[in-house]
């Protein structure tokens, strides 16, 4: 191991400021640095330092997020033999599935990262390893037939006008992975919805709408999948947010980790739940010819990408709210604005993403009045200290 | 009235190398008085190379209130003026006498004293630098009066010194210092201890104190902790505050008419072979002290603790606010795959290491690595957990970062300190010298208001 050290340090120069490759500084560290942590040591301040840094937190979010995508894999092929009415190994599954979702995953780093070295070596920046979760959750959230095109020109949407505009990562207002999804949603539309796109190379007699689909259009309780099959995952669906139980997996290894905000997860849950149960206790009067409404509630949060925009979406913490109140205000008002459109909105059958995109608009908001709370309390204390 | 403060955000951070509970005998030689150990302070030089002085004489003063001066801490021959870019003064050095000599401010009773005649002797002596104000963290102004003192009697911070030890049998020093403090204020002198330890009888048979009990991790020893728990700092309100040593130096001025500068430090850190007190004087030359007592060459010296210390020279001095000298291994390697192997014995306060199963009381190595690169913010949430005020720490951060000063002033800067941030800095995943932010931010408020 020392003689890759050794080359490394001697072709450093050559990168270095006046070296033959200086232009190519910005990713000759960020290859350096996924190598080695550097020996850079403390100068002012504190002279020690916590060993965590932001490579290892974002690669316990990537982490966090496999169990699910492995699962996800494999589903795409049970979905696939199942709507052809075979019945193959766990390994042909996966195979099948793997062939789909490999090459997406492959596309969504090459095209993201590119456009962050390129924006790095502009700038004179370090890389930032933001993307490094981008680049696993957007294969995640699309159906497993998207064509690669799409989710490269998505990709590079999501980084550019997403992220790179506002000054990169840290300085995003949206969720970068969820604005590739939107950018599908709105831009190829009939590629995103509907019943033929969420099995891959569907057999065509075969119905393969979600359950969420199934509810628009207002089909009977009984045709939804049962509800141990949508918390396990056996439905068809985007690649990696099927199955609750590995997506719940993924939460307790961000929570465990201190990673990922527990108040955010907790509290979206919270606010669908309370809102579906609302819907529950008021369906029968106000609205009796809508499915959606009786929809018993905790079905809302194992179906569609409730559990996964919950988990890895909502609690971005650079597109999130950044104060703990904050966080309750903001997740809680995600998970009803997310049970809102999917109930009255005749339009989406999911609700999840917007819910999220807005609420990440309103999250410097919420913010700036839970501040305000602070800052009134202390003109409080300063009158009073006065008389 | 005493009270106890539960805190419960904060974080201890257990390192090898405490000192053991000996005090030794040692002759540094050499003192200095640093100017860069007093924050906004300008020092017009006195003295000249070779000249005598004794202990108590006047070494400069400064420029802006020229009522604070500050004293050689021992009698000697000023050995060298060291100046650094643009003939900064960086510090003033001192070759002590063998037989010590001090000049003569005259024995007397602070109970029996005006306001006036003790903050006139505190400044002629030297000794008034021991008392520190916030807002700003800079040696107080004497023609403020200060709504509260605080003294804080423990140190939590890594390998923190033992002020039980240190204090003593000096409860007549300690009870004179308080005395003399107690004038110079109209409201409460604040004494806090940690809670449900048997603190030294110096301490709890003080009079003219309010004692309060804190609990918790660190910072609950950090003052700026305590006054923000006690009576936090308002706009135009003034508090001042002290460390136990610094209470004793006022005390021996008023017992013994002089400028005693007697300083029990002590040296600590895990390259340290063998870690103990040491009793000697303010500024004193840290040669002595850690020769033929370190493990390896490759090391940083710091005067102070871990978190907020400065780093010295292997042959530098202590700073005038400073109890301990801290130790550690320099950082400057890489490290293979470091950020992405499991990191057995890599002590991180979340728990992707790990070590958290190692539990609490696990004394860790700690060197000065960064481990890992400068990035913007990212994360959130985090500086709460070990930050215990009620104040919103990364807003504060970000308003410093943009010189807002509205908004700098709204969210709390006057009640904060760089130390008070040491912490977030320590935990920060994205390596930002949050110290640095919070000092100026700090500057540009004194400079706004004066």
């Amino acid at each position: 191991m020392k003689a890759l050290r050794n080359i490394i340090d001697s072709i450093k120069p050559q990168f270095e400021k006046g070296g033959k490759f200086s232009y190519l500084k910005s990713s000759f560290e960020a290859f350096e640095t996924f190598l080695y942590v550097p020996n850079h040591t403390t100068k002012t301040g504190s002279h020690i330092r916590d060993h965590i840094d932001m490579k290892r937190t974002m690669a316990f979010v990537v982490m966090a997020a496999i169990p699910a995508l492995l699962f996800g894999m494999w589903n795409i092929g049970y979905q696939h033999f199942l709507s052809m009415g075979e019945t193959v190994s766990l390994w042909e599954n996966f195979l099948f599935g793997f062939i789909k979702v490999f090459p997406i995953i492959v596309v969504s780093y090459v095209v993201g990262l590119g456009i962050e070295f390129i924006f790095a070596q502009l700038r004179g920046h370090e890389v930032n390893e933001g993307f490094l979760v981008s680049g696993i959750l957007i294969p995640m959230i699309v159906p497993p037939d998207t064509p690669l095109w799409m989710v490269a020109i998505a990709t590079a949407f999501a980084v550019v006008i997403g992220k790179e505009v506002f000054g990169g990562t840290g300085m995003n207002i949206l969720n970068p992975a969820l604005t590739a999804r939107a950018f599908l949603f709105f831009a190829y539309p009939s590629d995103m919805s509907g019943d033929k796109v969420w099995i891959a190379e569907k057999a065509d007699a075969y119905s393969g709408a979600t359950p969420l689909g199934n509810l628009l259009t207002n089909q009977p309780f009984e045709s939804l999948p049962s509800a141990s099959d949508m918390f396990w995952g056996f439905i068809p669906g985007s690649i990696g947010e099927t199955s609750t139980f590995l997506i719940l997996v993924g939460a307790v290894i961000l929570i465990l980790t201190g990673i990922g905000s527990w108040r955010i997860m907790l509290s979206v849950f919270v606010g669908g739940f309370g809102l579906a149960t609302f819907f529950n206790f008021i369906g029968p009067y106000v609205a009796p010819d809508n499915a959606y409404m009786a929809l018993p509630a905790y079905y809302h949060l194992i179906m569609g990408g409730f559990a996964f925009g919950a988990v890895f979406m909502a609690t971005d913490p650079v597109s999130a709210s950044q104060t703990n109140k904050g966080k309750w205000i903001y997740g809680i008002l995600i998970g009803v604005m997310a049970v809102l459109i999917r109930v009255l909105n005749p339009a989406y059958p999911e609700g999840m993403m917007l819910a999220i995109l807005l609420m990440n608009v309103f999250a410097p908001l919420i913010d700036h009045y839970i501040v305000e709370g602070n800052i009134k309390k202390r003109m409080k204390r300063a009158k009073l200290a006065i008389t | 009235m005493s009270k106890t403060i539960n805190i419960k955000q904060g974080l201890n951070i257990n390192l090898q190398g405490e000192a053991e509970k000996i005090i030794a005998d040692v002759e540094a030689g050499q003192y200095a008085i640093k100017p860069i150990d007093f924050h906004g302070v300008f020092p017009k030089l006195l003295v000249h190379e070779g000249d005598k002085v004794k202990a108590g004489t006047q070494i400069f003063y400064d420029k802006y209130r020229d009522n604070i001066k500050f004293s050689s801490p021992v009698s000697g021959t000023v050995k060298e003026i060291r100046r650094g870019a643009k003939r900064v003064l960086l510090e003033v050095s001192i070759e002590a006498d063998a037989e010590q000599s001090f000049i003569d401010f005259g024995i007397a009773d602070p109970n029996s004293l005006k306001r006036e005649a003790i903050i006139e002797k505190m400044l002629e002596s030297g000794v008034w630098p021991v008392i520190r104000q916030r807002p700003y963290t800079v040696i107080a102004n004497p023609k403020d009066e200060p709504k509260a003192i605080f003294i804080s009697g423990f140190d939590t911070a890594p390998l923190g010194v033992d002020f039980d030890l240190i204090v003593h049998g000096q409860g007549d020093a300690f009870q004179a210092g308080v005395d003399a403090l107690k004038k110079l204020t109209p409201g409460i002198v604040h004494l806090n201890l940690p809670a449900g330890d048997a603190n030294s009888k110096v301490f709890t048979n003080s009079k003219n104190v309010q004692i309060n009990f804190f609990k918790g991790p660190h910072p609950s020893g950090n003052i700026g902790t305590q006054i923000n728990k006690l009576d936090p700092i308002n706009k135009d309100e003034v508090v001042w505050h002290l460390k136990p040593q610094e209470v004793l130096t006022i005390g021996r001025l008023f017992l013994e008419g002089r400028f005693n500068a007697e300083r029990i430090i002590a040296l600590t850190g895990s390259e340290v072979i063998k870690p103990k007190y040491f009793k000697t004087k303010i500024g004193a030359s840290i040669a002595e002290i850690v020769k033929e007592n370190i493990i390896e060459e490759n090391v940083r010296y710091i005067s102070g603790n871990a978190l907020t210390g400065r780093k010295i020279d292997k042959v530098g001095f202590v700073g005038f606010f400073d109890n301990q000298i801290t130790v550690i291994p320099e950082g400057d390697y890489h490290e293979l795959f470091g950020w992405a192997l499991p990191g057995f014995g890599k002590f991180s306060f979340s728990k992707s290491f790990p070590t958290f199963l190692n539990g609490k009381n696990k004394k860790y190595r700690l060197d000065t690595n960064l481990h890992g690169g400068e990035r913007a913010f990212v994360m959130t949430g985090e500086m709460e957990k070990v930050f215990p005020f009620d104040i919103y720490p990364m807003q504060l951060i970000k308003s410093i970062m943009i010189e807002d000063i509205d908004a700098m002033e709204q969210l709390g800067i006057y009640e904060v300190d760089e130390e008070d941030f040491a912490l977030i800095e320590y935990i920060d995943t994205s390596k930002i010298d949050i110290q640095a932010i919070v000092r100026k931010g700090i500057d540009v408020m004194r400079k706004e208001m004066s």
